[in-house]
């Protein structure tokens, strides 16, 4: 028999009318490395967070090593030996690396002496895990892999033995993501245990020993992960078949319904981050832009969406010209047949602390049909959103709840009902499925190719290679700015990784 | 008079109007950082002002009048804090509430207990603070420019004043080397990440709320105990606002504080000096506006000159964890 690091005994949590964790039993090995899989909401932050301390079960028992703990909070998960890397991080962004890392564990009362004591203790764990950054850094201006990489060595610093990650690779490159499943192989080979919260049912494949799902708030099934499947994980997360890979069939391309043209667009410090760009979408058919996340994809869709100003180059939707490089007026792309689904639906896409059905119409709220007048018709407003919620099988199914708490997957599901359901002639979508779960994610596929069966000309953005393939009729690689490469959708995906790492591209374009 | 002496005489009385604003600037800077935002400063003030007039007049004692100063300040921050940080209410609110409960309540406690029209009694010698003169000062003022200096500018003011300038260090190395003051800063910017470190949100908070409490309470028992000897109703005047501004204008940072403050103290010195005396070109110009530069400045400048004043990013939010 294998010693047991942690053990829920009977956990439950409500957040108010949200039954978010329901009598939740687990028992995780000492010295593996243990999934947790589930879809958006089904209460595997909070359950993490309860085992943090973070927040407080209403009810259940929480044993560690085999003997009950009381974790009334995250101090005590600190004594306890847990650590957590949180979904979204909790770092003081104009701290320094080494302000953060210390920040609760400062040895004394004055910092001078504890701070020559982390440094020493930092290198070393910087050396020993191969998780190098430079503790002088000011963690906003350190990319997001990074700001990971501190708090990973902020539960090390502590001297974890049991590490939680709640959606780690969500925000890392590929290359970002291997590095760090080895480090947790490392981590595992030293006899700690990790347990790992992820979307990504390949990522449990690697690197998990043992995979646990949840649904709606319950522990549905664990296994040993060397023997399930793909498959069986999905039918367990959602409760019904998935298709991982949704069906589609030859686009019929028609009309051109825009044309890009040489676009030049510098980002704020006036680095150019879209060099002279050109292509064209076509009625009926999903175009792809595959690359490493900060090659110029975002500014892309900014410029084109009218959100930010472009140096250079012309755009044309529906033949006539977007003012891209003046002042293009988002709103009245909408009313012209562009609808968009930004990459950053936090910022951008929603506010939070409105309800669900006013965010539904963020951005339509003067069509007449939500209008009385000069005021809004809010039964208008909320039957609109009832039928949409119904229609996406968006939850909790309630159009006044308070968009902050929905989860990850749902909100996104919010933003794209507004910008499909209106059959604009462009869509551009960015990012249409990070953190969403598998059952979600085949929605939003079998979603975004009916739009284009219908003849819509959707535009994609996206870091995972598997949705590019999966979704895109063309696939266009950005490297640097660049286009460095167009292909069908049938390449093989190590053409396509030589193609965003920028080396074939060079060649390419040098012929 | 001559040129140089007039300067000195200006510089001297901007020390003595800008003590009042670094005490409470100060405190104001403990708990913005800490990410409470406190409009009462203009209050705790008046109320500390009033109970150390109050208590020194009955007790003849000023320590007695200062402790008191301290104490109904930490109280009036408690309140506040209780307000915003327990019961996560508007903090805005709760600080526009104490600045009116106290300048109510002082009139009439003052008019109860004395009965001279919201004043407190004259205070003697024993019962407020004597101006400290420095070693020598008497003896150097002769020699030229470093004499007066010495003599008029630095030394012969009150022991608040030098506990006032010496506070700007102290501050300092409170919020950049202890870590008290690391957590004070972490807890403005991301309480989460103090709650996720290990450190409670709550209790923090409060001890920078006591902080500004007892800054406060220096900057009253300034006003009252040592500027003038005794209590006058509603006699900050609007000096919890301009530290306020000088708070924000500085950008949340000890030494800027300083300079703040004594740039503020300066325009309010030569708005007195100028009173009545026509300026040369300009001709006269109306003490109102004179008064009013302090907040003009603030607004020119932060509007373009000093680049922008980011504010603590978790300031003014209450820290709710489960909606
Ligand atoms: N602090 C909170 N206050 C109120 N409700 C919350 C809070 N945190 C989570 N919830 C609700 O509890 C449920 C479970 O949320 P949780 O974040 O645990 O899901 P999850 O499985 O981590 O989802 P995701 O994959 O999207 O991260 C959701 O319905 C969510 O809206
Ligand atoms: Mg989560």
């Amino acid at each position: 028999m294998d010693d047991i690091a942690i053990e829920l005994r009977g956990i439950d949590k409500s957040f108010g009318p949200v039954h978010a964790n329901k009598n939740i039993n687990l028992k995780v090995r000492k010295g593996t490395i243990h999934g947790i899989i589930g879809e958006n909401g089904a209460g595997k932050s909070t359950l993490m967070s309860i085992l943090y301390g973070f927040y407080q079960a209403d009810s259940g028992e929480i044993l560690v090593d085999g003997k009950a703990v009381a974790i009334r909070d995250p101090n005590a998960a600190i004594a306890a030996g847990i650590g957590m890397v949180h979904q979204h991080f909790m770092l003081v962004e104009n701290f320094t690396v080494l302000e953060n890392i210390m920040l609760g564990a400062e040895d004394s009362q004055i910092l001078n002496k504890g701070i020559a004591k982390a440094r020493v203790e930092l290198k070393r764990l910087e050396r020993e895990y191969a998780l190098e950054v430079d503790p002088d850094a000011v963690i906003e201006e350190l990319p997001v892999g990074l700001q990971q990489r501190v708090e990973i060595l902020k539960a090390l610093y502590r001297r974890a033995d049991i590490l939680i990650l709640d959606e780690p690779t969500g925000v890392l490159t590929p290359a970002e993501a291997d590095h760090l499943f080895r480090v947790l192989e490392q981590l595992k080979s030293q006899g700690k245990t990790v347990i790992l919260i992820t979307h990504k049912l390949r990522e449990i494949m690697a690197i998990t020993d043992e995979v646990s799902v949840m649904r709606r708030g319950e522990m549905v099934a664990t296994r040993t992960t060397a023997e399930t499947s793909v498959e069986e994980l999905a039918e367990l997360m959602v409760g019904r078949r998935v298709l991982l890979r949704v069906e589609k069939g030859e686009a019929k391309p028609g009309d051109v319904k825009l044309a890009v043209e040489e676009l030049t667009v510098k980002d704020g410090r006036g680095v150019t981050m879209v060099d002279n760009v050109s292509f064209n979408l076509r009625a009926g058919e999903i175009v792809g832009i595959a690359g490493v996340a900060g090659n110029g994809q975002s500014e892309l869709l900014e410029a084109i969406s009218g959100i930010r100003r472009a140096v250079s180059g012309s755009v044309l939707l529906n033949g006539k010209p977007i003012e891209v490089t003046g002042h293009a007026d988002p709103s009245e792309l909408r009313d012209r047949g562009l609808a968009h689904v930004p990459e950053d639906r936090h910022h951008v896409g929603l506010v939070l602390k409105f309800e669900e059905c006013e965010n539904a119409i963020l951005g339509y709220h003067h069509d007449k049909r939500y209008l009385n007048g000069v005021f809004l018709n809010i039964d208008a407003i909320r039957k609109d959103a009832e039928q949409r919620i119904a229609e996406y099988d968006i939850r909790p199914p309630n159009p006044r709840l308070k968009t902050a708490n929905f989860s990850g997957g749902n909100q996104q599901k919010i933003v794209l009902a507004r910008e499909m359901e209106r059959g604009p002639d462009v869509l551009i979508i960015g990012q249409p499925t990070r953190g969403v779960d598998v059952g979600a994610i085949e929605f939003i596929h079998k979603r975004i190719i009916e739009m284009r069966d219908q003849g819509m000309a959707v535009l994609l953005v996206s870091v995972e290679l598997d949705e590019i393939r999966a979704l895109s009729d063309r696939i266009l690689v950005m490297f640097a700015g660049r286009v460095v490469g167009e292909r069908n959708p049938d390449a093989t995906e190590g053409e396509l990784g030589l193609l965003m790492a920028g080396v074939e591209g060079r060649k390419e374009a040098a012929e | 008079m001559d040129f140089f002496h007039v300067i000195v005489v200006l510089l001297e009385s901007t020390i003595r109007v800008s003590v009042p604003l670094i005490f409470a600037a100060l405190a104001g800077l403990f708990t913005e950082r800490a990410g409470v935002f406190d409009i009462g400063l203009e209050g705790k003030m008046l109320g500390a002002a009033f109970a150390a007039g109050a208590v020194a007049a009955v007790t003849q004692s000023v320590w007695m009048g200062l402790l008191a100063a301290i104490l109904i300040s930490i109280a009036l921050s408690l309140v506040h804090g209780y307000a915003s940080i327990t019961q996560r209410g508007n903090q805005i609110v709760s600080g526009v509430a104490i600045n009116f409960i106290v300048a109510g309540s002082t009139v009439i406690l003052g008019e109860a207990w004395f009965r001279q029209g919201g004043r407190t009694p004259a205070l003697g010698e024993g019962a407020r603070f004597q101006v400290v003169n420095l070693p020598f000062a008497d003896s150097i003022r002769e020699i030229p420019i470093l004499g007066p200096i010495y003599s008029d500018l630095l030394s012969g003011h009150f022991l608040l004043t030098y506990i006032a300038f010496a506070m700007v260090p102290v501050s300092w190395w409170i919020l950049y080397r202890t870590r008290f003051g690391l957590r004070l800063r972490a807890v403005g910017e991301n309480p989460g990440a103090v709650d996720t470190a290990g450190i409670s949100v709550i209790w923090l908070r409060y001890r920078a709320v006591i902080c500004c409490g007892i800054l406060c309470g220096f900057a009253g028992a300034y006003l009252s105990l040592a500027m003038t000897a005794g209590f006058v109703k509603g006699m900050t005047a609007g000096k919890g606002y301009i530290a306020l501004a000088a708070l924000i204008f500085a950008k949340w940072r000890p030494k800027n504080i300083m300079l703040a403050c004594l740039l503020f103290g300066f325009l309010d010195a030569l708005a007195i000096r100028l009173q009545g005396n026509p300026l040369p070109l300009i001709g006269q110009v109306p003490v109102q506006l004179m008064q009013a530069l302090p907040y003009i400045l603030t607004v020119i400048l932060l509007a373009g000159f000093i680049g922008k004043a980011i504010p603590p990013k978790a300031g003014g939010v209450p820290y709710v964890k489960e909606r």
